[in-house]
């Protein structure tokens, strides 16, 4: 199931940018061709994302995994249209980035929430502004958007919150309503970057059963970064592995655990053997670029 | 709840202090009402003469809410214009610091060349004298939004404007407020020094004819009735400050609310 023992020799023939398998239905939603990111200009230019193409198909869980500054929310942020490609081209649903007709949701590694809104304004800004609930935000924003925001605030437990300020929650709740803020539109994309990397182990394993259930309910296509290897293995179909910087993809894996998975699933022996070689992996791509530039 | 009384206790009987001081100090050392009049002899005065007064403070009130109100609308569109855009904050900044540098009583002669004595200099002094603080707080607000934020609505496909409306604005409102409550008193400035100059009416030329007879309580009036017409506008500018961006300072009476 999963490349045993891989020495960085071997990943580096992985780096081929066909190293792709077709998972299930091929439609795809993300298409990246010869994508190439560098910052600043000519001779000061460094290079965050190395050629990378690769597809991702519709309702496929992914997770992006490297060592840090290894361009996993560079790629995150092609997608979501907020950076554009040096060289190449980024497809969302058929269409160069920025003219697809999907639904984007996105959650930071910060919560982001905007200061002056109570919680409940802050969960229903998406549907404020984006197509194509924006049309009928005047007639419903006091009546089925309000309870559509108090329905998704209840599932992850803060129903009693929803008049509240961003500032007189805790990170972790924060980071709640921001996860809500990035399903309320019923998004076709969702975007994570890192969205529990600043939460305790058990609220962040808490979410991870929430944010399972959410996607098994709603199915939508879920791009999520992170460098915590339990979190990835337990959530995603797809594991892309991502050298150092300037980042490109070494491996890129399937993930067959059954689900709903269960923290249970995180103590069998494959999910650990999983996690191991993942970890073997980003500590020799870590290494990989050790050498000054 | 109760050191909070305590404080406005404190701050009521500074003030009443001051007054007492200034009061006890004129009748100990015997100032000259024609020096400086005990704070009693400018009260009896401001009753005495309230009803020739009235008219003269009610000039300076309107011309200086006309000049504010000009002043910050075109503060609040040129800050916008040079907030909204990086290139524009960077490039505009150092005309800005040049202008705002002026000494605006520098302009009035200019202002009566163009339009002749009265209100119409008075206002426009009032005016640009508070335009510059609510320029550059609104484009600060603007230009020092977190990027962050923006993002949160750049994925939501948001256009500039639902940004600007969304993010920008209420970002800014702190700022903008800040820079109400210094122009609003700065209005006044403009307004009295244009009435000074310039003008047959006003507490500003009330004042200065005051001065000449050496009518010295009366011109005490005056500062009187500036000093409670600055301080009700500042208030009620604080007022509403803390009902709009409640959230900047985390009151809890905002989050009830």
């Amino acid at each position: 199931m999963f490349l045993q023992n891989a020495t960085p020799a071997e990943t580096a023939e992985l780096t081929t940018p066909t190293g792709l398998k077709p998972s299930g239905g091929a439609r795809p939603i993300i298409e990246f061709e010869r994508v190439t990111v560098s910052y600043g200009r000519d001779a000061a230019a460094t290079q965050a994302l190395a050629e990378s193409t690769f597809r991702i198909d519709h309702g496929d869980f992914i997770a992006l995994v490297g060592p840090s500054g290894c361009g996993k929310s560079t790629i995150l942020k092609l997608v979501g249209g907020l950076l554009k490609a040096s060289g190449g081209h980024v497809f969302v649903a058929r269409r160069e980035v920025g003219a697809e007709d999907v639904r984007i949701g996105m959650a930071f590694q910060n919560p982001t929430l905007l200061p002056w809104l109570s919680i409940r304004d802050n969960v229903m800004l998406p549907l404020k502004i984006a197509r194509p609930f924006r049309e009928e935000w005047r007639q419903k924003r006091k009546t089925e958007y309000r309870d559509r925001a108090d329905a998704l605030l209840a599932k992850v437990g803060l129903q009693d919150f929803a008049n509240k300020f961003p500032w007189q929650l805790s990170g972790g709740m924060q980071q709640r309503a921001s996860l809500c803020r990035a399903l309320i539109h019923d998004p076709t994309l969702l975007l994570l970057d890192e969205p529990f990397g600043a939460l305790d182990q058990f609220t962040r394993e808490e979410l991870w059963a929430t944010l399972q259930t959410l996607w098994m309910e709603r199915r939508p296509t879920v791009l999520l970064v992170t460098h915590d290897l339990r979190e990835s293995a337990f959530l995603a179909n797809r594991i892309m592995v991502m050298s150092a910087r300037p980042g490109r993809i070494l491996v890129d894996e399937q993930v067959d655990f059954p689900r709903p998975r269960t923290l249970d699933t995180t103590y069998q022996p494959e999910f650990t053997s999983l996690t191991h070689t993942l970890r073997s992996l980003i500590v020799a791509a870590r290494s990989g670029a050790g050498a000054p530039s | 709840m109760r050191a909070v009384n305590r404080e406005k206790l404190a701050s009521a009987a500074l003030i009443v202090g001051v007054f007492v001081l200034w009061e006890v100090s004129c009748l100990v050392f015997g100032i000259s009402e024609i020096i400086l009049p005990r704070p009693s002899q400018i009260i009896a005065t401001l009753i005495d003469r309230w009803p020739a007064l009235m008219p003269h403070a009610v000039q300076t009130l309107y011309t200086t809410l006309v000049g504010f109100a000009l002043g910050v609308g075109a503060g609040v569109v040129i800050g916008l214009l040079i907030g909204s855009s990086r290139l524009a904050y960077n490039v505009a900044f150092p005309l800005l610091v040049g202008f705002s540098s002026i000494p605006k009583v520098a302009v009035v002669p200019i202002f009566v060349l163009w339009f002749g004595s009265g209100t119409v200099p008075a206002v426009l002094t009032s005016a640009i004298i508070c335009v510059f603080p609510v320029v550059v707080n609104m484009a600060t607000g603007l230009a020092t939004t977190e990027p962050e934020l923006e993002d949160v609505l750049r994925t939501l496909k948001a256009s500039k404007r639902d940004i600007l409306l969304n993010v920008g604005l209420p970002r800014a409102m702190p700022y903008f407020f800040a820079s109400l409550k210094v122009a609003v008193t700065l209005s006044f400035v403009g307004t009295v020094i244009s009435e000074t100059v310039a003008s047959n009416r006003g507490v500003g030329n009330m004042m200065l004819i005051a001065s000449s007879n050496f009518n010295v309580p009366l011109v005490f009036a005056g500062l009187f009735i500036l000093a409670g017409l600055g301080v009700a506008l500042y208030v009620i500018f604080s007022l509403i400050e803390r009902r709009v961006t409640g959230w900047a300072n985390r009151k809890t009476e905002f989050a009830g609310g």
